[in-house]
């Protein structure tokens, strides 16, 4: 049972400046977070724009230092702002982004997108980076084909499973993935879940995993932390949150969601039918 | 009678690498006062099939269609003119990224009233008291402020909010929303989905919603045509479709809804198309 | 995804590229007609030795100030005339090219390395590195191009080294403003972000993740200083400053033959005439380069 990633406290803040004459603003994005995610576990964060989850999602990638409060990996305390990462804390924690079109260097081949984390990180030899990238891209359902090809001649799905690959090549042990099926069609989110799925069975991922659609967190997650302007209103385990929802933003999201059982369509159109007969007799 | 009535649509693009069909022998028809939904994955030419009715594609685009009728209107056969009066009057668009859809350099307020004057030949008084009342209707509060507010100082809601006032402005008939939720939060689409559903009772408008989001049809149309790959692969009324969707891909579609997940995996749309013929 | 996939070795990408590129290139026919004219002046000047009838420098002395072989007097061993030394204003005019085209390259290459590195910097580290860096282009910006490479000219002394020197300094600003804007653009993007997550350092985040996003407007940027590069050295030359006679760069040819406007008309308006194409070609052609790189980002 152990804590792969700890959050306590976190805060963070911007510095808006407001012209030459006028002081700069400070907007609090992330508002006191604690968290704890445990090895092989999905964490869930829910929340809408403006809510902190992109932000809270740097902090828990060690792209930006917290402005406060403190982060723990694997028990060790971390703080970018005081000291460079380690190749070794580096590769513990990693990222897949949201937009797929976005998260790839246009002019950069896959087979070198692929390697370039191991080129970084590790003392591995040419012929060795290759078998691992081609390895990795296998694994995430693309041929060795697909190795010279630029980012441009994928469709999104295929990207964002290279995305999942470049994020699999340092092992490591977190990975956080900011709305990575958002940009998704449905069939094609379908399958990039069920990819997140195998990897974390074989390679006992844990996963930080932040979306705004509730369905998918339904499915995925093991916890969920819902946060709202940068407040952590309610975390827990998921049937519990799902099933009796306390606060009051959790309760709103949930009504917001749009519902697809037979049910509650049939009780729509007969509401919709009665009050069309009654307009027109 | 059908308000409008498309038989055998087919648009094709000029590229690079030659002609692409982005939409093949498509037959759709909306009746008055009726939420039909449009539903399909990226690449199933939803949206090129209602701009294309609009006149809205660029020149690379061919558009072929035996039928293409509006209001007993054969809209093409009508010359440009005729078709100005047709087309963001009775047929009205919104579409799916509100704030890039306003111009930035200009109020919200200029925006609309530029509609209401040489639209709709208002002079500068009663376009204000339109627009006004046209942002009260779509719930927008102190209308007489956000009046004067540029775009990017609202919020995506709120542009749509503007784009909706602007669309029904002219009172009409048919409104299309193209995917005009995707880009917000789950609780502003919440919103702006009442709203939609609110002015389309209110004014007896049609209104066809296209989508990629069953939730959203689920809430909000009475008859879905569901698209894949520029061919329409089933037409039936809400509850049918959900209950007993008789196509292979919209079978796909529905169960990989992670709501419809009976396990560990989620079908894909692979495992329902191998197994079946394609219609 | 079910397409038949084939391995495409780098080259057959390349070729793809190339075609992609070709296809959009190919549709501004003003670009295309550019190109060739400019080719022909690279052939021109490669082959100069080989191409031109005379010896640039020989002086014929039975032979001043012939008209061109159209004109009443003219003889056709000197196709367009002759100067008022007696040298062949045709092979004059194709040694010529390579003096522009060597200009050109020089100086574009000069004024694009020092642009692009100082532009890295300051969109790179904003902050007072970005102030200090765009507070001195500003101060380059301020002076009249002409009269700054003048100044630098006179300063260091008279010669086409020199010259190309200073037209260089000049240029550089334009890169390294164009730079800066693509690296500021490119710097948030999420790949970068990718990159860091990757643990790449700054040096690699710059030259490797950003700097090959920025290249579409600095190559665009490059067609165009070119062209001017080959203007003002031409002027340069036309004021005495450039290339020294008896070197047969257009300008300065242009310089030696003021005092015979309205005697020998050929020996000012042909170096003139070939200015006039060879920036008009290189500047359609630069147009065309800008429709036609990244073309992903306007036909989608």
């Amino acid at each position: 049972m152990t804590l792969v990633i700890e959050g306590k406290a976190l805060t963070q803040d911007y510095h808006v400046s407001a012209g030459m004459f006028a002081a700069s603003k400070t907007v609090r994005a992330v508002r006191g977070v604690d968290f704890a995610v445990e090895r092989g576990k999905t964490l869930a964060i829910v929340g809408e724009s403006g809510s902190g989850k992109s932000t809270l999602a740097r902090i828990i990638a060690l792209i930006d230092a917290p402005s406060g409060g403190v982060l723990k990996v694997d028990g060790q305390t971390v703080d970018i702002g005081r000291k460079r990462l380690t190749s070794d804390m580096r590769s513990k924690v990693q990222m897949v982004f949201q937009n797929p079109y976005g998260s790839l260097n246009p002019r950069q081949k896959v087979g070198d997108v692929l390697m370039e984390p191991l080129l970084i990180n590790t003392p591995m030899p040419a012929d060795e980076r290759r078998d691992r990238a081609e390895a990795m891209l296998a694994k995430v359902g693309l041929i060795p084909e697909h190795f010279n090809r630029y980012p441009h001649m994928f469709s999104g799905g295929q990207r964002q499973r290279i995305a999942i690959a470049r994020a699999l090549m340092l092992n490591p042990a977190l990975l956080v993935l900011d709305e990575p099926v958002s940009a998704l069609d449905l069939s094609v989110q379908a399958q990039v879940l069920n990819l997140l799925a195998d990897l974390q069975d074989e390679f006992n991922l844990t996963y930080v995993f932040i979306s705004h659609d509730l369905s998918v967190v339904r499915y995925i997650a093991d916890d969920v932390l819902v946060l709202s302007d940068g407040v952590a209103v309610e975390q827990g385990p998921r049937e519990a949150l799902f099933a009796k929802p306390q606060h009051a933003y959790t309760q709103q999201l949930f009504a917001a969601t749009p519902v697809t059982s037979v049910a509650a369509i049939k009780a729509r159109v007969e509401r919709r039918q009665l009050a069309r007969a009654a307009l027109s007799p | 009678m059908a308000l409008l009535t498309i038989k055998n649509l087919t648009v094709r693009f000029a590229t690079s690498t030659g002609a692409f069909t982005a939409v093949d022998g498509v037959d759709i028809s909306v009746s008055p006062r009726e939420v039909l939904a449009i539903v399909g994955e990226s690449g199933s030419g939803k949206s090129v099939a209602m701009l294309a009715v609009m006149g809205l594609l660029p020149d690379t685009a061919t558009v072929t269609a035996d039928e293409l009728i509006y209001d007993g209107h054969n809209l093409l056969t009508m010359s440009e003119a005729e078709l100005r009066k047709l087309i963001g009057r009775e047929i009205t668009m919104i579409f799916q990224e509100p704030v890039a859809s306003l111009n930035p350099s200009f109020t919200v307020g200029f925006q609309i009233e530029e509609v209401l004057r040489f639209n709709l030949g208002m002079n500068r008084k009663t376009a204000f008291a339109r627009a006004v009342e046209l942002f009260n209707a779509v719930g927008i509060s102190e209308p007489e402020t956000k009046l004067k507010a540029y775009p990017h100082q609202m919020s995506g809601g709120q542009c749509q909010r503007v784009m909706i006032a602007i669309a029904i402005a002219s009172n009409p008939r048919l409104l299309i929303a193209d995917e005009p939720t995707t880009a917000l939060d789950v609780t502003i689409q919440r919103q702006i989905l009442d709203l939609l559903m609110d002015l389309q009772e209110k004014h007896g408008m049609a209104l066809i919603l296209i989508t990629h989001d069953m939730g959203v049809v689920a809430e909000t149309a009475d008859r879905v045509v569901v698209q894949y790959k520029g061919r329409k692969m089933e037409e039936a009324d809400v509850l049918t479709l959900f209950e007993n969707p008789q196509n292979s891909y919209t079978r796909a579609l529905l169960s990989a809804l992670p709501e419809n997940a009976t396990g560990d995996r989620l079908p894909t749309v692979a495992d329902f198309m191998a197994a079946e013929a394609k219609p | 995804m079910s397409e038949t996939v084939v391995k495409l070795s780098d080259a057959a990408i390349r070729r793809q590229i190339l075609a992609d590129f070709w296809f959009y290139f190919r549709q501004n026919r003003g670009a295309v007609v550019g190109m060739w004219v400019f080719l022909g002046l690279v052939v021109l000047a490669v082959f100069a030795q080989v191409i031109a009838p005379h010896d640039p420098t020989q002086q014929y002395r039975d032979a001043l100030l012939t008209p061109p072989f159209w004109q009443e007097g003219g003889r056709i061993e000197f196709l367009l005339g002759t100067d008022a030394v007696g040298r062949d204003m045709l092979s004059r005019l194709i040694h010529g090219a390579q003096y522009s085209l060597f200009i050109g390259v020089v100086v574009v290459s000069i004024a694009l390395v020092g642009g692009i590195f100082v532009g890295l910097l300051a969109g790179f580290f904003g902050g007072w590195v970005d102030t200090v860096i765009m507070r001195i282009m500003d101060v380059i910006l301020a002076f009249p191009s002409l009269l700054l490479a003048l100044v630098l000219v006179a300063v260091l002394g008279p010669g086409l080294t020199n010259a190309m020197i200073a037209i260089a300094i000049v240029y550089q600003p334009h890169f390294a403003r164009l730079t800066r804007a693509a690296v500021m653009g490119e710097k948030e993007r999420e790949y970068v972000t990718a990159a860091r997550v990757a643990g790449a350092g700054t040096m690699r985040l710059m030259f490797k993740t950003i700097l090959p996003n920025c290249l579409a407007p600095l190559i665009v940027q490059a067609t165009l200083s070119f062209s001017s590069a080959v203007l003002d050295s031409a002027a340069l030359g036309f004021l005495g400053m450039g290339a020294q006679p008896p070197a047969s760069e257009w300008g300065t040819m242009l310089a030696e033959a003021r005092e015979f406007i309205l005697r020998a008309w050929w020996v000012v308006t042909l170096p003139g005439l070939a200015i006039l194409i060879s920036v008009l070609a290189i500047n359609l052609m630069g147009d065309g380069l800008r429709d036609a790189l990244d073309p992903k980002l306007k036909r989608s």
